[in-house]
Formats: structure tokens, sequence, C-alpha cells
């Protein structure tokens, strides 16, 4: 597998990128509703939220990356057996599931960071606060933080399904591609 | 004849009542000047204290330094508006598991009984609900001061003190706070500035 995407197949970045996110994602929404239900004294109280946030956070770079990535090295084109329809849809889900991650991200930031406090990412670095001065924010950013996941969590299973449509009904390479064939 | 009688009758009621207005000193908190704090302390697992204040609140108190018995006070807080100065910790307990500010957006206090004890103490009794639920509770008060201010206005000053349980309050998520953690002290410290007669918002019988 080559690094780069070419006409034909998705290289070996942009693979990497997709399943990682993929993983981080669907991880941070079960870690997250996981650790919103635990009890003072558990050992993970602290523990949990810390790695949710960092995860979290090394995911909006992530992000960042991967739509600058995507920018510099275009995918390639979706099959030829696609209808119009399919095409446009899936392009759709794409934009937005882009545009809904980095929202969710940056709405937990919010609520860590409302009063002032850093956001610190493993013993690695911190991200400072910066948006403070909004009316009760951890709780707004924490509202639309659960529901902008659940929004995620819906769009990335449609599109996991399109996917296995295509791959056991179609009987197409949509899948294969993912994986870098 | 009876028009007279009633007239004069009327007159006399309208003049004891203004008597008894006059007395009275209606008093608005001045939480628009920022000299009024309701904060609250809590153990954090027995090894420190933790501070919170409720920020925005409101109140009207009146005071009868001729019967002082006949004080009252009212004082409506926004439990939202909860602050310990830490996000996750705010957002916690202003959710469904502790505060549930939601359902219960007020906490109210309003006056039963005013007792002055000499030496500007007194004791407040009253009626203060949080959470939905009403207990009858007791507040140390220390009368600070009063007096006209340097701005053309009039004012007094409380300090209190007390201390509730939250589990009273039905406040189950506190309890999981552990032992120590099973009463908060709550301080306030209001000054009013007095308003004129029209304003009888604590004063009921004079209306």
């Amino acid at each position: 597998m080559k690094l780069k995407n070419d006409e034909q197949y998705y290289g070996l970045i942009a693979v990497f990128l997709h399943w990682i996110i993929a993983l981080s994602v669907f991880g941070l929404f079960g870690l997250g509703l996981w650790m919103t239900e635990l009890d003072y004294y558990d050992a993970w109280y602290n523990k949990a939220p810390h790695l949710h946030e960092s995860i979290g956070s090394l995911l909006f770079f992530l992000l960042l990356f991967r739509i600058l990535w995507r920018g510099l090295n275009p995918p390639p084109p979706p099959l030829e057996s696609m209808t119009k329809w399919e095409r446009h849809s899936a392009h759709l889900v794409h934009r937005l599931l882009n545009l809904l991650l980095v929202a969710v991200t940056l709405s937990g930031y919010l609520i860590v960071t409302a009063k002032g406090q850093p956001l610190h990412v493993f013993a690695w670095f911190s991200l400072p606060a910066t948006v403070t001065e909004i009316q009760n924010q951890e709780d707004m950013a924490g509202e639309i933080h659960l529901l902008l996941a659940w929004t995620v969590i819906m769009l990335a299973s449609l599109h996991a399904l399109a996917a296995l449509k295509h791959h056991f009904i179609d009987r197409d390479r949509t899948l294969k591609r993912m994986l870098g064939k | 004849m009876h028009n007279t009688m009633k007239a004069f009758l009327l007159a006399l009621l309208l003049g004891i009542t203004t008597r008894s207005m006059a007395e009275m000193e209606n008093y608005t908190i001045d939480t628009e000047g920022k000299h009024a704090f309701i904060q609250f302390k809590i153990q954090h697992l027995g090894f420190s204290w933790l501070y919170g204040e409720f920020k925005n609140f409101s109140g009207e108190f009146s005071y009868d330094e001729a019967d002082p018995s006949q004080s009252k006070i009212a004082v409506e807080i926004d439990v939202d508006s909860l602050d310990t100065g830490h996000a996750k910790r705010d957002k916690h307990l202003r959710g469904e598991e502790y505060l549930d500010v939601k359902n219960y957006p007020k906490a109210t206090f309003v006056s039963t009984s005013f007792q002055e004890l000499g030496g500007g103490k007194a004791l407040l009794k009253g009626d203060f609900t949080l959470h939905g639920i009403t207990k009858n509770i007791t507040i140390e008060v220390t009368h600070m001061g009063h007096g006209k201010d340097p701005w053309g206005g009039y004012r007094r000053g409380f300090y209190g003190t007390t201390s509730i349980k939250p589990a009273d309050y039905g406040l189950e998520g506190m309890a999981k706070l552990g032992p120590h953690s099973e009463v908060l002290y709550l301080e306030f410290s209001f000054e009013g500035i007095r308003q004129a007669y029209k304003h009888k918002v604590v004063d009921n019988e004079s209306m």
C-alpha cells in the first residue's frame, strides 16, 4: 500500500486516519456514557474523564489533519457502479461527519475549560481555557456535547450500514477500498 | 350622618396604617451593587473545605426599629448560579443527581420570626425551600450596621450563618459524598438599600 491516495486506491495515511478516528469515536462514546454514571468513590471517577478528554483532544487534532490531508491528497472518486443519488448522499454524510466531529470535540473542550481550568492531555500538554464567559457554559456545552455525540453515532452507523450494504448486497469494492485494497 | 361616621373611621384607619407603615423600613437587598453574598462550605472527604456561592439571587427585608420582632425577609435564589470555581463540578452539582436545577430552579427563604437577643445578635427563623422541599431553619444573625451612605441613600446590613443537611432536602446524590460532607454551612451577608414606602413587598400586613 502506498502512503498517498491515487485514482484507484486509498493510501495508507487515509486508511489509517479513517480507522483510528472510527475507533476513537465509538470508544469515546462508550467511555463518555460510562464515566458520567460513575459513583463518586469509584477509582475511575477522575481517571475516566481524564482519558476521555485526552483522547478527545487528540482526536480533534487528528480531524484537523485529516481535513487538511483530504484537501492536499483527494480520495479516489466513487466507484463507477454508484448511482448519482448514492454519490451525493455519501458525500453529504462524509461532510456532515467531519463537521459534527469537530463540533463535538470543541463542545467537550468548552465543558472542561468553562471556569478557566486548562484541559490536560495525558501528562503531555495542556490546552488553555479560551471562552469562559458564557452563562452556565459547562451546562450548555454539556447538553450540546451529548446531543452531537448521539448524532455522530447515528450518522456513523448509517455510514457503516451503507458500507456493509455495498459489500454484501452490491458486492462492490467500497468497503475493501477503505482497507487499502 | 352614617357617611360622616364612615369617613371618620376610614380616616382613622388610614392614619393608623400610615403610622405603622412609617415605622417599618423596607429594604431591597443590594444585589445590583453586589453588596450581598450567599456562600457555602462543605467538607471534601474530611480533608479540606470546599467553598462556593450562589451568584444570583434577589430579596427584600423590612426592619422595624420600634418592634424588631416585626422584621421580615424574603430571598429568592437562582440555584443554577451555583459556582464553586470548577466547571465540571458545577455541572455535576446542577445535574439531576444533585440539585436538579432544571426541575428546581429556585430556592427560597421566607422568614417566620425574628428575635433580637441584644448586642446586635438575633435569631431569624424561616422556611427554606430547596429542591422542592421546605424546612424551617434558624439563622444566627449579626446586625452589622445602618445609616446614611455617602450617595444619598440609607443602608442596613446583616450577616448570618446557618447549616443544613442536604439529605433533609432529598439531595440523595450528596449522601454519596461521604460522612464528612453531611452538613453544608451557609453564610450570608446582606446589605439592604432603604426603599420609598410604596414598595411593600415583604410587609404583607399593611397591604
